[in-house]
Protein backbone atom coordinates (compact mmCIF):
# COMPACT_ATOMS: atom_id res chain seq x y z
CA UNK A 1 0.00 0.00 0.00
CA UNK A 2 1.37 3.23 -1.21
CA UNK A 3 2.25 6.24 1.48
CA UNK A 4 -0.86 8.61 0.77
CA UNK A 5 -2.99 5.24 1.10
CA UNK A 6 -1.81 4.60 4.64
CA UNK A 7 -2.57 8.69 5.13
CA UNK A 8 -5.64 8.66 3.25
CA UNK A 9 -6.93 5.80 5.42
CA UNK A 10 -5.41 5.78 8.71
CA UNK A 11 -7.30 9.63 8.82
CA UNK A 12 -10.14 8.09 7.71
CA UNK A 13 -9.99 5.53 10.52
CA UNK A 14 -9.54 8.45 12.75
CA UNK A 15 -12.66 10.63 11.37
CA UNK A 16 -14.64 7.00 11.89
CA UNK A 17 -13.46 6.80 15.37
CA UNK A 18 -14.48 10.60 15.88
CA UNK A 19 -17.52 10.32 14.01
CA UNK A 20 -19.37 7.26 15.90
CA UNK A 21 -18.29 8.90 19.31
CA UNK A 22 -20.60 11.80 18.17
CA UNK A 23 -23.19 9.99 16.84
CA UNK A 24 -23.25 7.30 19.98
CA UNK A 25 -23.52 10.94 22.04
CA UNK A 26 -25.94 12.31 20.24
CA UNK A 27 -28.50 8.84 20.19
CA UNK A 28 -27.74 8.17 23.83
CA UNK A 29 -29.38 11.83 24.72
CA UNK A 30 -32.27 11.03 22.75
CA UNK A 31 -32.87 7.87 24.94
CA UNK A 32 -32.24 9.39 27.59
CA UNK A 33 -31.40 13.74 27.67
CA UNK A 34 -28.63 14.97 29.71
CA UNK A 35 -27.62 18.03 27.59
CA UNK A 36 -29.24 20.08 24.98
CA UNK A 37 -26.04 20.99 23.46
CA UNK A 38 -25.45 17.41 22.13
CA UNK A 39 -27.42 18.49 18.99
CA UNK A 40 -24.51 20.94 18.21
CA UNK A 41 -22.38 17.68 17.54
CA UNK A 42 -24.93 16.56 14.20
CA UNK A 43 -23.50 18.63 11.13
CA UNK A 44 -19.85 17.06 12.94
CA UNK A 45 -21.23 13.69 13.29
CA UNK A 46 -22.36 13.53 9.29
CA UNK A 47 -19.42 15.56 8.00
CA UNK A 48 -16.67 13.37 9.68
CA UNK A 49 -18.71 9.90 8.51
CA UNK A 50 -19.59 10.74 4.82
CA UNK A 51 -16.71 13.29 3.50
CA UNK A 52 -14.00 12.10 6.18
CA UNK A 53 -14.46 8.74 6.65
CA UNK A 54 -16.63 7.21 3.52
CA UNK A 55 -15.15 9.79 0.62
CA UNK A 56 -11.56 9.74 1.81
CA UNK A 57 -11.58 6.01 2.53
CA UNK A 58 -12.40 5.24 -1.31
CA UNK A 59 -9.85 7.88 -2.40
CA UNK A 60 -7.28 5.97 -0.32
CA UNK A 61 -8.90 2.53 -1.68
CA UNK A 62 -8.92 3.83 -5.54
CA UNK A 63 -5.31 5.58 -5.34
CA UNK A 64 -3.88 2.01 -4.23
CA UNK A 65 -5.56 -0.62 -5.97
CA UNK A 66 -6.73 1.60 -9.92
CA UNK A 67 -4.99 0.50 -13.03
CA UNK A 68 -1.14 1.91 -13.21
CA UNK A 69 0.29 3.19 -16.16
CA UNK A 70 3.29 1.25 -17.35
CA UNK A 71 6.33 1.31 -15.27
CA UNK A 72 4.18 0.69 -12.49
CA UNK A 73 3.12 4.61 -12.06
CA UNK A 74 0.48 5.86 -10.48
CA UNK A 75 0.51 8.73 -12.26
CA UNK A 76 0.53 12.71 -11.21
CA UNK A 77 1.16 11.95 -7.08
CA UNK A 78 1.15 15.29 -6.18
CA UNK A 79 -2.35 15.81 -7.27
CA UNK A 80 -3.64 13.25 -5.16
CA UNK A 81 -1.41 14.25 -2.14
CA UNK A 82 -3.28 17.96 -2.96
CA UNK A 83 -6.60 16.18 -2.61
CA UNK A 84 -5.74 14.78 0.58
CA UNK A 85 -5.02 18.05 1.82
CA UNK A 86 -7.90 19.92 0.93
CA UNK A 87 -10.46 17.27 1.45
CA UNK A 88 -9.24 17.41 5.22
CA UNK A 89 -9.16 21.17 5.56
CA UNK A 90 -12.61 21.18 4.44
CA UNK A 91 -14.48 18.68 6.66
CA UNK A 92 -12.12 20.64 9.62
CA UNK A 93 -13.41 24.05 8.41
CA UNK A 94 -17.03 22.53 8.04
CA UNK A 95 -17.21 20.90 10.95
CA UNK A 96 -15.47 23.55 13.37
CA UNK A 97 -17.79 26.69 12.08
CA UNK A 98 -20.88 24.13 12.66
CA UNK A 99 -19.40 23.08 15.95
CA UNK A 100 -17.80 26.45 17.28
CA UNK A 101 -20.58 28.85 15.53
CA UNK A 102 -17.59 30.69 13.27
CA UNK A 103 -18.69 32.68 10.35
CA UNK A 104 -20.25 31.19 7.69
CA UNK A 105 -17.76 32.45 5.44
CA UNK A 106 -15.22 29.24 6.79
CA UNK A 107 -17.58 26.62 6.09
CA UNK A 108 -18.14 28.25 2.42
CA UNK A 109 -14.47 27.72 2.14
CA UNK A 110 -14.32 24.40 3.78
CA UNK A 111 -16.59 23.27 0.90
CA UNK A 112 -14.52 24.66 -1.65
CA UNK A 113 -11.65 22.66 -0.40
CA UNK A 114 -13.81 19.39 -0.77
CA UNK A 115 -14.42 20.71 -4.08
CA UNK A 116 -11.70 21.35 -4.85
CA UNK A 117 -10.00 17.80 -3.17
CA UNK A 118 -12.79 15.80 -5.76
CA UNK A 119 -11.68 17.96 -9.02
CA UNK A 120 -7.83 17.28 -7.73
CA UNK A 121 -8.38 13.26 -6.87
CA UNK A 122 -10.32 13.11 -10.46
CA UNK A 123 -7.56 14.47 -12.49
CA UNK A 124 -5.38 12.28 -10.76
CA UNK A 125 -7.06 8.99 -11.68
CA UNK A 126 -9.16 9.79 -14.31
CA UNK A 127 -6.39 8.29 -16.63
CA UNK A 128 -6.32 5.14 -14.50
CA UNK A 129 -9.59 4.27 -15.30
CA UNK A 130 -9.57 2.11 -18.24
CA UNK A 131 -8.83 -1.70 -19.10
CA UNK A 132 -5.32 -3.48 -17.88
CA UNK A 133 -2.55 -3.37 -19.98
CA UNK A 134 -2.66 -6.78 -22.07
CA UNK B 1 -13.54 -14.78 1.30
CA UNK B 2 -13.38 -15.59 4.88
CA UNK B 3 -16.77 -16.48 6.59
CA UNK B 4 -16.53 -13.35 9.04
CA UNK B 5 -16.87 -11.09 5.35
CA UNK B 6 -19.34 -13.33 3.88
CA UNK B 7 -21.91 -12.87 7.25
CA UNK B 8 -20.88 -8.74 6.87
CA UNK B 9 -22.03 -8.96 3.39
CA UNK B 10 -24.78 -10.83 3.29
CA UNK B 11 -26.02 -9.26 6.53
CA UNK B 12 -25.23 -5.61 4.94
CA UNK B 13 -27.54 -6.66 1.41
CA UNK B 14 -30.20 -7.44 3.98
CA UNK B 15 -30.20 -3.89 5.52
CA UNK B 16 -30.19 -2.36 2.01
CA UNK B 17 -33.59 -4.32 1.39
CA UNK B 18 -34.92 -3.11 4.54
CA UNK B 19 -34.02 0.44 4.47
CA UNK B 20 -35.24 1.06 1.43
CA UNK B 21 -38.41 -0.54 2.54
CA UNK B 22 -38.50 1.44 5.66
CA UNK B 23 -37.88 3.96 2.72
CA UNK B 24 -41.57 3.32 1.63
CA UNK B 25 -42.80 4.74 5.30
CA UNK B 26 -40.75 7.59 4.89
CA UNK B 27 -41.97 8.89 1.68
CA UNK B 28 -45.78 7.71 2.62
CA UNK B 29 -45.40 9.75 6.18
CA UNK B 30 -48.69 11.48 6.09
CA UNK B 31 -50.08 8.42 5.51
CA UNK B 32 -47.93 6.63 8.00
CA UNK B 33 -48.35 9.08 10.10
CA UNK B 34 -51.65 7.83 11.21
CA UNK B 35 -50.07 5.36 13.41
CA UNK B 36 -48.03 6.66 16.12
CA UNK B 37 -46.03 4.02 16.81
CA UNK B 38 -44.66 4.73 13.47
CA UNK B 39 -43.12 8.04 13.81
CA UNK B 40 -39.15 8.09 13.79
CA UNK B 41 -38.91 6.06 11.04
CA UNK B 42 -36.26 8.76 9.32
CA UNK B 43 -33.63 8.53 11.18
CA UNK B 44 -33.94 4.26 11.29
CA UNK B 45 -34.20 4.90 7.66
CA UNK B 46 -31.29 6.70 6.78
CA UNK B 47 -29.13 4.64 10.19
CA UNK B 48 -30.41 1.18 8.13
CA UNK B 49 -28.91 2.35 4.91
CA UNK B 50 -25.60 4.17 5.98
CA UNK B 51 -24.58 1.91 8.93
CA UNK B 52 -26.50 -1.59 7.87
CA UNK B 53 -25.43 -1.27 4.32
CA UNK B 54 -22.88 1.25 3.56
CA UNK B 55 -20.53 1.01 6.73
CA UNK B 56 -21.16 -3.05 7.31
CA UNK B 57 -20.08 -3.74 3.16
CA UNK B 58 -17.33 -1.56 3.84
CA UNK B 59 -16.28 -3.66 7.23
CA UNK B 60 -16.87 -6.79 5.68
CA UNK B 61 -14.66 -6.26 2.17
CA UNK B 62 -11.43 -4.22 4.21
CA UNK B 63 -10.96 -7.22 7.14
CA UNK B 64 -10.95 -9.78 3.16
CA UNK B 65 -8.91 -7.29 1.49
CA UNK B 66 -6.34 -5.34 3.12
CA UNK B 67 -2.49 -6.02 3.93
CA UNK B 68 -2.07 -8.45 6.17
CA UNK B 69 -1.47 -8.25 9.29
CA UNK B 70 1.25 -11.12 10.07
CA UNK B 71 2.25 -14.11 8.62
CA UNK B 72 0.25 -15.38 11.80
CA UNK B 73 -2.86 -13.26 11.71
CA UNK B 74 -3.17 -12.41 8.16
CA UNK B 75 -6.53 -10.81 8.49
CA UNK B 76 -5.46 -9.52 12.02
CA UNK B 77 -7.46 -11.20 15.37
CA UNK B 78 -10.78 -12.97 13.58
CA UNK B 79 -12.51 -12.54 17.14
CA UNK B 80 -12.91 -9.03 17.07
CA UNK B 81 -13.78 -8.97 13.02
CA UNK B 82 -16.76 -11.07 14.85
CA UNK B 83 -17.66 -9.11 17.79
CA UNK B 84 -17.71 -5.72 15.93
CA UNK B 85 -20.46 -7.62 13.66
CA UNK B 86 -22.29 -8.74 16.45
CA UNK B 87 -22.02 -5.17 18.37
CA UNK B 88 -22.85 -3.47 15.32
CA UNK B 89 -25.81 -5.63 14.24
CA UNK B 90 -27.54 -5.58 17.82
CA UNK B 91 -26.96 -1.94 18.20
CA UNK B 92 -28.54 -1.13 15.25
CA UNK B 93 -31.31 -3.42 15.61
CA UNK B 94 -31.76 -2.12 19.50
CA UNK B 95 -31.97 1.35 17.58
CA UNK B 96 -33.91 0.36 14.85
CA UNK B 97 -36.65 -0.52 17.18
CA UNK B 98 -35.74 1.67 19.97
CA UNK B 99 -36.65 5.08 17.90
CA UNK B 100 -40.09 4.45 16.61
CA UNK B 101 -41.10 3.96 20.14
CA UNK B 102 -39.38 7.03 21.83
CA UNK B 103 -40.65 9.63 18.93
CA UNK B 104 -44.17 8.11 20.03
CA UNK B 105 -43.70 8.56 23.34
CA UNK B 106 -43.12 5.67 25.41
CA UNK B 107 -39.84 7.31 26.76
CA UNK B 108 -38.94 4.65 29.19
CA UNK B 109 -37.40 2.70 26.05
CA UNK B 110 -34.83 5.71 25.55
CA UNK B 111 -32.44 3.02 27.72
CA UNK B 112 -32.73 1.11 24.71
CA UNK B 113 -31.07 3.86 22.71
CA UNK B 114 -28.44 4.74 25.38
CA UNK B 115 -27.83 0.65 25.07
CA UNK B 116 -27.73 0.78 21.21
CA UNK B 117 -25.28 3.81 21.36
CA UNK B 118 -22.85 2.32 23.34
CA UNK B 119 -23.01 -0.73 21.28
CA UNK B 120 -22.84 0.81 17.80
CA UNK B 121 -19.66 2.93 19.17
CA UNK B 122 -18.14 0.03 20.79
CA UNK B 123 -18.10 -1.79 17.40
CA UNK B 124 -17.00 1.19 15.57
CA UNK B 125 -13.66 1.35 17.82
CA UNK B 126 -13.02 -2.96 17.33
CA UNK B 127 -12.62 -2.37 13.77
CA UNK B 128 -10.87 0.50 14.35
CA UNK B 129 -8.53 -1.06 16.18
CA UNK B 130 -8.24 -4.21 13.97
CA UNK B 131 -7.86 -2.46 11.05
CA UNK B 132 -5.29 -0.04 12.41
CA UNK B 133 -2.35 -2.24 11.71
CA UNK B 134 -2.98 -3.38 8.74
CA UNK B 135 -3.20 -0.31 6.81
CA UNK B 136 0.62 -0.23 6.29
CA UNK B 137 3.13 1.10 3.33
CA UNK B 138 4.39 -2.21 1.92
Amino acid sequence: MPRLSVWFLRTALVYLAAGFTFGALMLANKGVPFSASMWALLPAHEEFLLLGWMVQLAFGVGFWILPRYSGGSRGNVHLAWLSFGLINAGVLLVAGQEILGLPALMGGIGRAAEAGSAVAFALHAWGRVRPAYP
Amino acid sequence: MPAVTRWYVKTSLGYLLAALLVGIAVVTQPVVDSFGPLAGFMPVYLHLFVVGWLTQFIFGVTFWLFPKYSRELPRGYEWLAWTTFGLLNVGLLMRAAGEPLVASGLTAWGWLLVASAVLQWAAGMCFVVNTWARVKEK
